[in-house]
């Protein structure tokens, strides 16, 4: 006892152990400092992409040649992409988040296998790092988008096998990330946190880690097969070899459709969170919200051949896969109603994390919506592989996750650095943030509905002035983006000391201080009700102490059922 | 003997025998010669659904003995089962293509 008491006298900021100065970190095994090296890889390539996408946009300002050549543009829109989706995306949630926040939110002290964290850590780095050096090596930066669809990927003279190689690697360190989380919140849960008192974030981390668990390996397969048909020609994708090119297509959707939804679910499970504590409100339909992340995330597993209406893929199997894909809808509004309902009647207190949500339900609705015109076979046989895909992808993934990220930052700002920021300066970045993105995407909606197709480098001058409008925007939502991060930057070393719990949160991260000490509690806390009851405790955050006191050992089980 | 012990001793009790292991092997090679001389015999559309089949038995094979399975308790049993039927569900889907094109 006294030993946990010494750990947790201090922060785990302050806490030294074993290891000293930056050993302290790269050999930690504190899930919330792993969490921390996370968001300082993430933040970097994240800010790597976004200078691909102003890089990207500036050349789209004029038709023909703008700041650069056909060739770095094919490389530099596959890298925005690789980069976005593989190290920035799908990881920048569960795995900054997902490892500070859960084991806190369940009553734990750490995850179960904190060893395999830090391992998963390193391997994400090593993907990045690949990546990275995949750019100057071989023929150099691929060219074949995100996708590396075959069978270009098969004769690129660019260096696509080491990038697909490099997203090998990252898909381990997702794999492994999902099942020390789905350990996690079956072994560690504290005594009285039931499956339906599990706050709503970590319901979408559980449906999000059995994706990664269950997906992430046929990726895996499939990348390293493109390295051997490129290398010793087997003939699997490559149709001058008897090899089928849909296949290709089917494997990579097959983890790539549910990818999206490993993006989505942890930011809807945010949503969950920070609705019920602005609104002073229990949220609504607690259980439908929670098993509506599973339902996305067994649908979503499959409609993949959505991506495929007009590959040449059977009339069969594209009626199959367009009647999947709107069924998808239904969970997700299921999620939108809740949300929207729990805002009712509410006590609302409007601040920076909350302006982000109802950004991200506006952004997002618009998002899913344009997604089943995409969906519904006539239509999406028009706007295939135009710009009006690049703006449905853009408004599902930056103003779904990217959006959410930003809430998330702001959320958990203060219970992970211990600092308030700005909040003032906070919605004014927001504000900038939203304007910029709709100025951005929106018009390439239209572009799109127009006819502009995706990935070209070269266009007819009637889309000039959408394409100004849309670089205008590119250039304001950067500025946001930077306001904000450097009001965070600026709190985290000149901000004011934040409480245990600034926002008025139910959840048990908000009963710990802020920081965090090393392991989190001094004791585990038994829980007795659900996740967001404002009008009275549901956590006895010393048992032994509370409950001794009141009646004897035996109250803690009666405690716990009694709720 | 301590309970580590005692598992430990529980668990390999039940490991197959070498003599099995040398049988299931030989069954595998003359699976993968059937498959060779098969993909070589025009078929039409049944060489396809000849070599699924025997991989299928191979991989079950593997599985049960190889992989130990067939000793394993009940949970990891069920566990394999939803990756077969999450399997079962891609692979048809897959097929819905294929098949129809």
């Amino acid at each position: 006892m006294s030993h946990t008491l010494a750990h947790n006298e201090v922060s785990f900021l302050e806490y030294q152990g074993k290891h000293k100065g930056i050993w302290g970190w790269l050999l930690t095994l504190d899930h919330k400092r792993i969490g921390i090296m996370y968001l300082v890889a993430i933040l970097l390539f994240f800010f790597v992409a976004m200078t691909l996408g102003i890089l990207m946009r500036l050349e789209m300002l004029t038709p023909g040649e703008t700041i650069m050549k056909p060739q770095t543009y094919n490389s530099i829109f596959t890298l925005h992409g690789v980069i976005m989706v593989f190290l920035f995306i799908i990881p920048a949630i569960p795995a900054v988040f997902g490892n500070f926040i859960l084991p806190i939110q369940i009553g734990a002290k750490d995850v179960i296998f904190p060893r395999l964290n830090l391992f998963s850590w390193y391997l994400y780095i090593i993907g990045g790092i690949l990546a990275i050096i995949s750019l100057f090596t071989g023929g150099g930066a691929a060219d074949t988008g995100w996708t590396f669809y075959v069978p270009y990927s098969i004769r690129s003279a660019q260096n696509v096998s080491m990038a697909t190689f490099a997203a090998f690697v990252l898909g381990f360190s997702s794999i492994l990330t999902g099942i020390n989380f789905i350990a996690t919140i079956h072994r560690l849960r504290a005594p009285g946190m039931t499956w339906f008192r599990l706050p709503l974030f970590i319901w979408g981390l559980y449906a999000t880690s059995w994706i990664q668990v269950l997906a992430t390996p046929i990726i895996g397969i499939t990348l390293a097969l493109i390295i051997l048909e490129r290398m010793l020609g087997i003939g699997v994708f490559d149709p001058a070899l008897g090899g089928d090119p849909l296949l290709y297509q089917h494997l990579f959707w097959i983890y790539s459709h549910p990818a999206v939804y490993i993006m989505i679910l942890p930011a809807m499970g945010v949503v969950s969170e920070i609705l019920p504590t602005f609104a002073r409100k229990d949220v609504f339909g607690y259980k439908q919200i929670a098993i509506s992340s599973l339902g996305i995330a067994l649908i979503g597993y499959l409609v993949w051949g959505h991506h495929m209406f007009a590959s040449g893929m059977s009339n069969t199997s594209r009626v199959v896969f367009s009647l999947l894909t709107f069924l998808v809808a239904i969970p997700t509004g299921v999620k939108i109603f809740n949300w929207v309902a729990t805002l009712y009647k509410g006590s609302i207190k409007f601040s920076a994390p909350l302006y982000y949500v109802l950004a991200f339900i506006f952004i997002f609705s618009v998002g899913g919506l344009t997604g089943l015109v995409l969906g519904a076979l006539a239509t999406d046989v028009h706007v295939t592989d135009t710009y009006f895909v690049v703006a449905h992808f853009h408004y599902v993934m930056f103003g779904g996750m990217g959006i959410m990220f930003f809430a998330t930052c702001h959320y958990w700002f203060p219970k992970v650095f211990g600092k308030m920021y700005n909040e003032k300066l906070a919605v004014i970045a927001c504000t900038v943030i939203i304007i910029g993105f709709n100025i951005l995407y929106f018009p390439m909606f239209i572009m799109g509905y127009m006819g502009m197709p995706r990935r070209y480098y070269d266009y007819l001058p009637e889309f000039q002035g959408w394409h100004v409008l849309s670089t205008v925007g590119s250039w304001i939502l950067v500025s946001g983006i930077m306001f904000m991060f450097g009001n965070l930057f600026y709190a985290l070393f000149k901000g004011t000391k934040a409480a245990t719990n600034p926002w008025g949160g139910t959840t048990l991260e908000w009963r710990v201080p802020s920081p965090p000490p090393l392991e989190n509690f001094d004791e585990i806390p038994v829980v007795t009700g659900g996740p967001y009851v404002h009008d009275k405790p549901t956590y006895i955050m010393h048992p032994s102490r509370e409950l001794q006191h009141q009646n004897g050992g035996g109250k803690i089980s009666q405690e716990v059922k009694s709720h | 003997m301590s309970e580590q012990g005692k598992e430990h001793a529980e668990h390999t009790s039940h490991h197959p025998t070498y003599g099995t292991y040398i049988m299931v092997w030989i069954g595998l090679v003359a699976l993968t010669s059937i498959t060779v001389t098969v993909a070589g015999i025009k078929l039409g559309s049944l060489t396809l659904i000849t070599a699924l089949t025997i991989a299928t038995i191979k991989t079950l094979m593997v599985t049960y003995y190889f992989m130990h399975v067939k000793f394993d308790n009940r949970v990891i049993k069920i566990f394999i089962l939803v990756c077969l039927i999450i399997f079962l569900i891609l692979w048809i889907l897959t097929f819905s293509d294929l098949s129809f094109r």
